[in-house]
């Protein structure tokens, strides 16, 4: 690796055990490679059935109208615009994981980042569902994109943050998939070489390009990890930001915002390393890859949980202070309407969950529980889930004027709709446990003490 | 209802028998969308078959009859082109002058008439929404025998010698049964009836009455006379529980006459000030200076009091005034006694015949008689009493034959007289009416009427002016008119309905000029010198009063309904979605009580109550109504229908169950509690401003202190895109006068009807989806218990940097050079961005598929210049786009010339009674609209945030007394 030669400063071993760059080969590639455990045909049944709830929700939204969801005048967005932005937060982790903690050196990234990118493609995948469909007449989703149209010649208006919606997320996307896909290359090699039957050798040939990791392709394969952990770092930043925007830049009291970019970035880091956490947990379990993911891994992430969780706990009380002192009735009436009115049950879920919750982290031992940490994780995603629709629901149901004031209430295909993305989103990560290495075998070798890795040779 | 007739008729029964919410609902939804459909294979051909007949008559079946186009249009037919006729609606005894829009021989569209008197060129929301009653779906489409497919000619091979003399002889036992006729042409075929049958009776029936009134008028005066009020020229009016802007008033001109003294041009002028003493809110109440809430029995103490102080009833012996009341009626009586001949004092339907006498009395004394108040002669009979007679003959096998001709009283009937019980004892009934209702169920023979939009007849206003009824379609189902029908019966010497009226009114004039008349009268839409002549009425004795007892358990009144009226309107979609000015509940009514009242009985919002009254009862959903009287309920009448298709089939309940003779207009009534919940819709959910400021509102008093109080101090802020270049052009521009609006809905139901705009459905409104592009928004201000309320109109702002324009991201929306804030619907992809980032919510999403399960008779009702928009679609106002668009090139074609002022106005400008609304091009300092945007009154809402609306408000002003404030 392109750091191979900074001096390891890391003051706790990154792999447990000294296991030899076979080890790691062998503990990684059998899971591919064996028949799933029981756990994993059982956990893929319902998966699957919550994906089938998925299409068949869709499909009755887009046969039948936005009518089957709860949405109305006023709130216009709910239910799938804040599970847009949820699954958008989610994919952070992915990114800064590979990307700026590459470029930062965090070298403790090695034995997650493969599974965080993957994490960060489907729930990029899930949240791309609900632009698409969210729109009144989804066949016509097409023209948010900046293709010639057949219809009266009028062109997107690239004033619209929604317009820049497009471009970040589908930006995004691809960056994220190249990203993935080029660290995979080196490892979709090893799997080629151990296949034992000629589908698989041709399927992980064509995969692995011909990867033969000589010194030139290692080379280029650096040059190129590199230029794309480059590219992608500013997307961390950009992606959210610009989702932010499609408040940010409205006039709706609790929209209308300055601090939503940075907060927004904030909040779905925590998120993405809240659902890192739990979905780590169980798999470490039951993959028995701790000794690759061992809890110094877990507690990193913890520690960066409550460190944005900080940073979301102060733009709350930012926000607060803010619609005080700006002396503006709207916006003052939007904060004491959240924390007080008809939705006070969702902020002060969103408060617990994101701001008190995360507090248990400053104590080691709770950051070094797995079951603390697992509940604590998923409890970080209620709460950030719920940030949103307080942000969208709460602040659209009552704005200017008291005449147009109403109340959103979810149908049930809102809920199912829900539930069935996170069906998707668990089948897709399922499918990439079965198919794929989920520990980027090739990085995690590169942190192996040299002593153990001079005991097996690469294969 | 008999179910063993044919099977044709079992299963229209049974299509109509559905439970009509649930179908409005879910139509939309896949699972339910085979409920037309899936039924059976019969259903099915007898739709198509349905359609295939329609087919051939919905093809420009104009009149065969010569009809003559008013001004507006061109005799010329060019297709494409509308061609505007008019003609009169009838409403209980009333006429309002009509002009109405048609394309390819469709009416689409009604306005006002500005020729005639009623009407002034407005209309009322009852008239805007009769169009979609024409193509109703539901309407009777064929004679009915004994719940059997029938024909005219079997109907009329049994009746002509059934009603021959020598079968019928002197008509003992005949008895004619109709609605309050006030058409010249039909008294005169009545007269002949009547002649042909010596000892047959006709009665009246409507259970809107205006008995008290007559009685009153006898009561002061010694005959029926017709009172007229001229609230242009009145400074104080009081009114007695008089809902004359809104539901009392069967004609729009009161509340254009009242809201002329409302517009205040500056600091300097007066307006007028009007009390009112009332139970339920009513728009009246809140368009009043003062409003004292009472019960409605307390409302002739408050007229005895005020008649003590004016010197018209004779001091009282005991000190009353030391009661808040007496206090009350002694400053309005010196604020009376200020205006002496410049004042109203008017008596509402529902007060006894003495608060009538008196108030005639006291505007005698005050001088206002032949100044403020004029009377006429009254065309009107009462009718309550006769009624009760019919009934009574009726059960006692007395009458053999019963001809009603429109009209529903097995439904509207009082409840003691049980007349659908008595009908069962005749042997001969017929049923005259536009669509199958609960009478025509229990009569042998029923008979569709034809629509006044499809038929010929003429019609008397209020002040007399008659005017020709004219048709611009033919009759969609063959339906035939009262006239008509009796003229076939009686061997009248016309039969056609164009000969009955044509000839009446050809006899009136001399033979050389009466071609040329007539065309003049179709043109006009009034025959001039129809007017009744005033009289000069001599006052009586001053009527006796007694003091209202104290009411036994809670009082009830009832109400006509804004919606459906007496139920007529049942099934009529536009009216049923309209939100009741006050409550904005749609779809339904409810027992309206005051806070206090509700908290006395552990009342909520929701709560169904049962109301009874002397062994009959009602269930009733709770309405909390701020400003009702305490201990009273409210009920409108004319919901909770069972027999009137597919729309208004079980909307709400029916206070009619509940209402007898005793207590016809109000009486107590006694509440239990079912313990059960009642899903309500209402169209609006917060009622207070939450000091916000949409409405500024000062008194008179304040505003010549501060004359720019309702102006925002602002400094001029830029926008981040740039503006659009308005200083070319025409820019069109809008004000709404919150001093003269009155809050009637006329315009909501107009802009439905230009713009097509769909219905949603009683769910769909209680989610918040309701589709109307303009909006009276209903604010309290004051305590609970006894609020003010204002109204604002809201539409579109068309704000000049629109918020909604710089989000879509498909640039769906966006301004016009004109300034207007257009939408491009087939681009429209629907984001709901726009709707998101609206600061007024006035943008309208199409959830669903609104327009889903529409027949063919109902799309005829369609303005074929706007679009049909689909679902995923957002719409909204355009200042009728179409119309300026029209104007424009109508202006093009005549030589390149500009638009004048007034020529382009809005559906709902047009339709205003009170000309609150005016539209032009602000870019002309001439323009009226760019006059009254200099006024100091004038602002626009959210300021801060930039907008620059081109509709902006006047501000509301109220002018209490000073001794009361």
């Amino acid at each position: 690796m392109a750091d191979l030669a900074i001096t390891r400063e890391l003051d706790a071993p990154l792999v447990v055990g000294e296991p030899s760059y076979s080890d790691v080969t062998e503990s990684v590639s059998r899971i591919v490679e064996n028949k799933m455990p029981r756990a994993w045909y059982i956990a893929f049944g319902v998966t699957a059935t919550l994906t089938g709830v998925l299409l068949a929700m869709l499909a009755y939204l887009v046969t039948t109208g936005i009518g089957v969801w709860g949405n109305n005048q006023p709130v216009g967005w709910a239910f799938e615009i804040t599970d847009f932005v949820f699954w958008i937060g989610i994919g952070h982790a992915g990114t800064l994981i590979s990307a700026i903690l590459l470029l930062l050196r965090q070298r403790w990234r090695t034995s997650i980042n493969r599974f965080a990118e993957a994490m960060t493609l489907f729930a990029v995948a899930c949240a791309a569902i609900f632009p698409a469909v969210h729109v009144g007449r989804p066949w016509r989703a097409y023209w948010l994109f900046p293709v010639p149209n057949e219809y009266l010649g009028i062109w997107q208006n690239f004033r619209s943050p929604l317009m820049w919606d497009v471009f970040a997320v589908s930006t995004y996307a691809t960056v994220s998939a190249l990203f993935w896909y080029t660290g995979l290359i080196p490892d979709l090699a090893t799997l080629r070489n151990r296949a034992k039957t000629k589908a698989r050798r041709i399927i992980f040939g064509i995969l692995s390009l011909g990867w033969r990791g000589s010194a030139r392709h290692w080379r280029h394969y650096e040059m190129a990890y590199l230029l794309l952990a480059g590219l992608s770092t500013p997307l961390v930043l950009s992606v959210h930001t610009i989702v932010s925007f499609d408040f940010a830049v409205s006039l709706i009291p609790g929209w209308h915002s300055t601090i939503f970019p940075p907060y927004f970035v904030a909040g779905a880091i925590f998120s993405g390393f809240a659902m890192v956490v739990t979905l780590m947990v169980i798999a470490r379990q039951v993959f028995h890859l701790e000794h690759l993911v061992t809890m110094k891994h877990l507690e990193n992430m913890n520690k960066v949980m409550l460190g944005t969780g900080l940073i979301v706990g102060f733009a709350y009380l930012t926000e607060f202070f803010i619609a005080w002192y700006s002396g503006n009735p709207y916006e003052r009436f939007t904060f004491i309407n959240r924390a007080l009115g008809p939705y006070w049950w969702a902020f002060w879920i969103m408060v617990s969950c994101n701001v008190l919750v995360p507090q248990l982290f400053w104590f080691k031992r709770i950051r070094t529980s797995i079951p603390a940490m697992f509940v604590i994780s998923i409890l970080v995603n209620v709460g950030m889930w719920f940030e949103r629709f307080v942000i969208i629901v709460v602040s659209l149901s009552r704005d200017f004027l008291p005449s147009s004031w109403g109340h959103f209430r979810p149908t049930y295909v809102d809920i199912l709709t829900l539930t069935g993305s996170f069906g998707l989103f668990l089948t897709l990560f399922l499918l990439f446990v079965r198919f794929l290495p989920m520990i980027s075998m090739s990085e995690v070798k590169s942190t192996l003490p040299r002593p153990a890795a001079a005991r097996g040779g690469e294969r | 209802m008999n179910q063993t007739g044919k099977q044709y008729w079992r299963s229209l029964e049974q299509l109509s028998n559905t439970p009509q919410f649930s179908e409005w609902l879910h139509r939309e939804f896949p699972e339910s969308a085979a409920v037309l459909d899936s039924s059976s294979r019969r259903t099915m051909l007898k739709l198509m078959a349905a359609s295939f007949g329609l087919a051939g008559l919905t093809a420009c079946s104009r009149p065969v009859e010569k009809i003559l186009p008013a001004a507006k249009g061109s005799e010329e037919y060019t297709p494409g082109k509308p061609v505007f006729y008019s003609t009169v609606m009838p409403l209980n005894g009333a006429a309002t002058g009509l002009i109405v829009e048609t394309h390819e021989g469709r009416p689409t569209k009604i306005e006002g008439n500005p020729e005639h008197s009623s009407s002034g060129g407005a209309c009322s929301a009852f008239a805007q929404a009769s169009i979609l009653d024409l193509y109703d779906p539901d309407r009777a489409r064929f004679v009915t025998h004994e719940t059997r497919q029938s024909s005219w000619d079997e109907f009329f091979a049994f009746a002509k010698p059934h009603f021959d003399p020598t079968q019928m002889g002197a008509g003992e036992g005949l008895r004619f049964l109709s609605q309050t006729v006030n058409s010249p042409s039909l008294d005169a075929v009545r007269e002949h009836v009547l002649r042909r049958y010596p000892k047959a009776r006709w009665v009246e029936y409507e259970p809107v009455s205006r008995d008290e009134e007559l009685a009153g008028s006898e009561l002061a005066f010694g005959r029926r006379l017709q009172a007229h009020y001229r609230f242009d020229r009145a400074d104080v009016v009081v009114s007695l529980d008089a809902d004359f802007l809104g539901l009392d008033s069967p004609e729009v001109r009161y509340s254009r006459d009242f809201s002329r003294r409302r517009r205040v041009a500056s600091e300097k002028d007066s307006m007028n000030r009007l009390y009112i003493a009332e139970s339920q809110y009513s728009v009246t109440g809140a368009m009043a200076d003062h409003r004292f809430r009472m019960r409605a029995a307390e409302v002739p103490d408050f007229a005895a009091d005020l008649a003590r102080e004016l010197g018209v009833l004779p001091p009282a012996l005991t000190v009353l005034n030391a009661n808040s009341r007496g206090k009350r009626a002694a400053a309005v009586a010196r604020d009376l006694k200020r205006s002496r001949e410049r004042s109203i004092v008017i008596a509402g339907p529902r007060q006894p015949a003495e608060v009538h006498a008196l108030a005639h009395l006291m505007n005698y004394a005050l001088g206002n008689v032949g100044r403020t108040v004029v009377y006429t002669e009254s065309p009107f009979v009462p009718q309550l009493t006769a009624l009760k007679e019919l009934a009574e003959e009726m059960a006692a096998g007395k009458i053999s034959t019963l001809v009603i001709l429109g009209g529903n009283p097995v439904y509207d009937a009082p409840a003691d007289l049980e007349f659908g019980a008595a009908m069962k004892k005749v042997a001969v009934t017929i049923h005259l009416s536009v669509s199958q209702n609960e009478t025509s169920a229990l009569a042998k023979w029923h008979l569709p009427e034809a629509h006044y939009l499809e038929a010929w007849g003429d019609a008397r206003a209020l002040d007399g002016t008659a005017s020709i009824q004219q048709p611009m379609i033919r009759p969609l189902y063959g339906g035939k008119t009262a006239a008509e029908v009796l003229a076939a019966l009686t061997g009248y010497k016309d039969q056609r309905a164009y000969d009955i009226v044509r000839n009446y009114w050809m006899a009136k004039w001399p033979a050389r000029d009466a071609e040329s008349m007539w065309r003049r009268c179709l043109h006009d839409g009034v025959i001039p010198g129809t007017q009744y002549p005033l009289v000069e009425p001599k006052p009586g004795k001053a009527p006796e009063l007694r003091p209202s007892e104290a009411p036994a358990g809670l009082e009830l009144a009832f109400y006509p309904s804004a919606s459906v009226w007496d139920g007529r309107f049942a099934n009529n979609g536009w009216l049923q979605e309209t939100p009741e000015p006050m409550t904005k509940l749609t779809w339904d009514n409810a027992a309206l009580v005051s806070p206090a009242t509700a908290r006395e009985f552990g009342l909520a919002t929701g709560d169904l109550i049962n109301i009874e009254v002397q062994g009959r009862q009602v269930p009733m959903p709770v309405w909390i109504q701020p400003g009702h009287a305490d201990g009273a309920i409210s009920v409108a009448l004319g919901y909770g229908r069972t027999r009137c298709g597919r729309v208004g089939d079980n909307v709400g309940h029916n206070a009619y169950r509940i209402r007898t003779t005793a207590n016809f207009h109000f009486g107590s009534a006694s509440i239990q509690k079912t313990g059960r919940k009642y899903r309500l819709a209402s169209a609006q959910e917060h009622f207070a401003m939450e000091g916000r400021a949409p409405v500024r509102e000062a008194t008179l008093e304040e505003y010549r202190k501060e004359p720019h109080f309702a102006a925002e101090h602002k400094g001029e802020a830029f926008s981040i895109f740039g503006d659009f270049d308005y200083s070319k052009g025409y820019q069109w521009g809008m004000v709404i006068d919150l001093n003269a609006c009155i809050g009637c809905n006329a315009c909501t139901v107009a802009c439905q009807a230009e713009n097509n705009i769909p219905i949603v459905g009683k769910d769909q409104v209680a989610r918040g989806r309701e589709m109307h592009w303009i909006r009276l928004d209903r604010y309290y201000t004051g305590p609970e218990d006894d609020p003010q309320a204002v109204t604002q109109p809201m539409n579109c702002q068309q704000c000049e940097r629109a918020p909604c324009e710089s989000v879509c991201p498909v640039g769906a929306t966006s301004h016009s050079p004109e300034g207007l804030n257009d939408m491009a619907y087939n681009r429209c992809v629907g984001t709901r961005y726009c709707a998101n980032n609206c600061p007024f919510k006035v943008r309208r999403f199409n959830f669903l598929n609104y327009h889903k399960g529409l027949t063919e008779t109902e799309k005829m009702a369609f303005n074929p210049d706007v679009t049909v928009r689909m679902r995923g679609v957002m719409e909204k106002c355009t200042y009728c786009v179409q119309r300026i668009e029209e104007k424009r090139i109508q202006a093009k074609l005549e030589g390149r010339r500009p638009i004048r002022d007034g020529e382009i106005t809005p559906a709902c400008a047009q339709t205003c009674p009170a000309e609150a609304i005016v539209f032009g091009n602000i870019n002309d300092p001439n323009s009226r609209v760019a006059k009254l945007k200099k006024l100091n009154r004038n602002y626009t809402l959210l300021d801060e945030l930039n907008l620059k609306p081109r509709t902006s408000y006047l501000a509301k002003l109220r002018n209490p007394n000073p001794e009361l404030a």
